[in-house]
């Protein structure tokens, strides 16, 4: 399958044209039961960029994401509609394998959730399922996907404590290092340092800036300092719907909309 | 007017009401731990005389002369909880995973639940009777230790469902999200990852429903009846320890009445060991 992608016609304001996007969502409508959140969301993710989601509470930013990987499908009532278009092919059409789906599209959720297993087992058992590794090998794989993470260092003594005895922002990236085993392509980040220190929030920023030398990352953030320190492009949602898409600088400085600009001077949010 | 800032009740009826109320719930906390060690202290008592560790691994004795031992109720009774473990904990467990994980808002998963609570509530006569007319009037053999396994197995069902659910529910959306995320299968994502979670709530429940039924005697007298030969294979009348208990005790001989009373005392040290090991999960759980 191939689909035409049309050059981003987004009608909200935005100057930029994404090449060749990783992810392009057209008319993405979203319904929790009866109760529509998202409203034709249209949006292109540049590839090896940070693309930042910011917009006040409720306004579909988590929302949004959720629905590149489908892992909303598991609640009931739950429901998208338009396309969300990778590598020609609309992954919301039901022919889609989500476990592939999934393994190329990573994601990182607000708390940090290891799995109760050791600090090896919980980047191993994913390894597991989607490779078929010897032994020496997923040794090395996951060597690779902590030190990726930035963490190697810290837990190289103790990979069979579980994951639950590291700190918060280890916890993390912990959970940053299973997803990058997958070696995904997109990483998608739900508010990855709202429960999270500043030192610890600090680190997984610079990570994020060496990560995106080799894959793409989404992140919601609540944080517009760090939409502005960390991403190259942001787009603002209010109320389901995306108000501005644009480069980060030039949003931050010379925002085209005003509840954009009302929103990053914080007057209201 | 009367100044209703100076209306107070006078703290004197307050503390009275306070020594009353402390005092009676006290005094009421007392009785049944009373009757509960009344219990114990005459289980005991009536109980140890028999203890030794030929009880253990002799045959019954003949009515009214010898020493003798529950040998073959021990046995009949550890294989027939055995069965029923292997067909009600596992059936148990699906459904209460069936009930947390996929069918939460259904309502046929509703309608499960109503009947396993349902089930939860039943007399387990009544179970007995339900195999009875099942199994035991259905086999020529009549009798048999599997009719009484499968008496016993419903009864595990109930427990280990709803504690398998419960504890499932416990674990957060959370986890089960960042688990699919990674594009693990949703079945590697219950066995390998929620079961993990859950696993001490898990063992909990599975523990609660063998307490349950290791002290069921009603159930066991439609079905596996008693036996005074050594349980071969649970295809004929078993021995187990509470028909033996209930026979013994309401015979007239001293030896059997006396072997009764060693086998409550031997329910009675299982199940206090049960209990003990369960709350140390529970706190280890809540630490």
């Amino acid at each position: 399958m191939n689909l035409k992608i049309e050059p981003t016609p987004h009608r909200t304001v935005s100057e930029v044209v994404i090449d060749d996007p990783v992810i392009s969502a057209r008319k993405l409508n979203f319904w929790y039961g009866g109760s529509q959140a998202l409203f034709d969301n249209d949006l292109d993710v540049a590839p090896l960029k940070v693309t930042a989601i910011i917009g006040p509470s409720g306004c579909g930013k988590s929302t949004h994401i959720r629905v590149y990987n489908r892992i909303f499908e598991q609640y009931r009532g739950q429901r998208a509609g338009g396309q969300v278009v990778m590598d020609g092919a609309d992954l919301l059409s039901p022919g889609t394998d989500i476990i592939a789906l999934r393994r190329r599209i990573g994601m990182i959720f607000q708390k940090p959730t290891p799995f109760p297993m050791s600090i090896f087992e919980n980047v191993a058992y994913g390894v597991r399922l989607h490779f078929s590794f010897t032994r020496k090998q997923l040794e090395q794989k996951v060597e690779e996907s902590l030190r990726a993470a930035a963490l190697w260092d810290e837990v190289k003594d103790l990979l069979h404590k579980p994951g639950t005895a590291l700190s918060g922002g280890q916890q993390q990236r912990l959970c940053i290092a299973r997803a990058l085993a997958m070696s995904p392509e997109v990483l998608l980040m739900d508010e990855p340092t709202s429960a999270i220190d500043p030192v610890a929030t600090a680190r997984i920023e610079e990570l994020m800036l060496e990560l995106k030398q080799r894959l793409t990352i989404v992140i919601v953030t609540h944080n517009m300092q760090q939409a502005a320190r960390i991403s190259d492009y942001t787009a603002f949602f209010y109320q389901g719907r995306i108000i501005e898409f644009g480069a980060t600088a030039r949003m931050f400085t010379n925002p085209s909309h005003p509840r954009t600009e009302e929103y990053i001077t914080g007057r209201f949010g | 007017m009367t100044d209703l800032r100076l209306s107070y009740r006078s703290s004197a009826t307050r503390k009275a009401m306070d020594v009353f109320v402390r005092a009676f719930s006290i005094a009421s906390a007392a009785i049944g731990i009373f009757f509960l060690l009344w219990i114990l202290w005459v289980v005991l008592k009536k109980g140890h005389t028999v203890l030794a560790w030929s009880f253990f691994t002799s045959a019954p004795p003949s009515p009214g002369e010898g020493t003798g031992g529950i040998r073959y109720a021990l046995v009949g009774t550890l294989k027939m909880t055995g069965l029923a473990f292997l067909m009600g904990v596992p059936v148990g467990l699906l459904t209460g995973v069936y009930l947390a994980e996929f069918g939460r808002h259904s309502w046929f998963a509703a309608g499960v639940r109503f009947c396993v609570n349902l089930l939860m509530g039943i007399p387990s006569i009544l179970v007995g009777l339900f195999a009875y007319t099942l199994i035991v009037l259905a086999t020529p053999r009549h009798y048999s230790g599997q009719a009484g396994a499968f008496a016993l197995a419903i009864i595990m069902l109930p427990t280990v469902a709803r504690t398998t659910e419960d504890m499932l529910l416990l674990v957060p959306d959370t986890l089960r999200e960042s688990a699919l995320a990674l594009g693990i299968p949703r079945w590697r994502t219950i066995t390998g990852i929620l079961f993990r979670a859950a696993r001490k709530g898990l063992l909990t429940g599975v523990l609660l429903s063998v307490s349950r039924v290791s002290g069921e005697t009603a159930p066991l007298l439609f079905t596996a009846l008693n036996n005074n030969f050594y349980p071969r294979d649970l295809s004929q009348p078993t021995a187990n320890l509470t028909v033996t208990i209930y026979n013994y005790a309401m015979s007239p001989y001293d030896n059997w009445q006396r072997v009764a009373w060693g086998a409550a005392l031997v329910i009675m040290a299982f199940l206090l060991g049960l209990t003990v090991l369960l709350r140390t999960l529970l706190k280890e759980r809540n630490r």
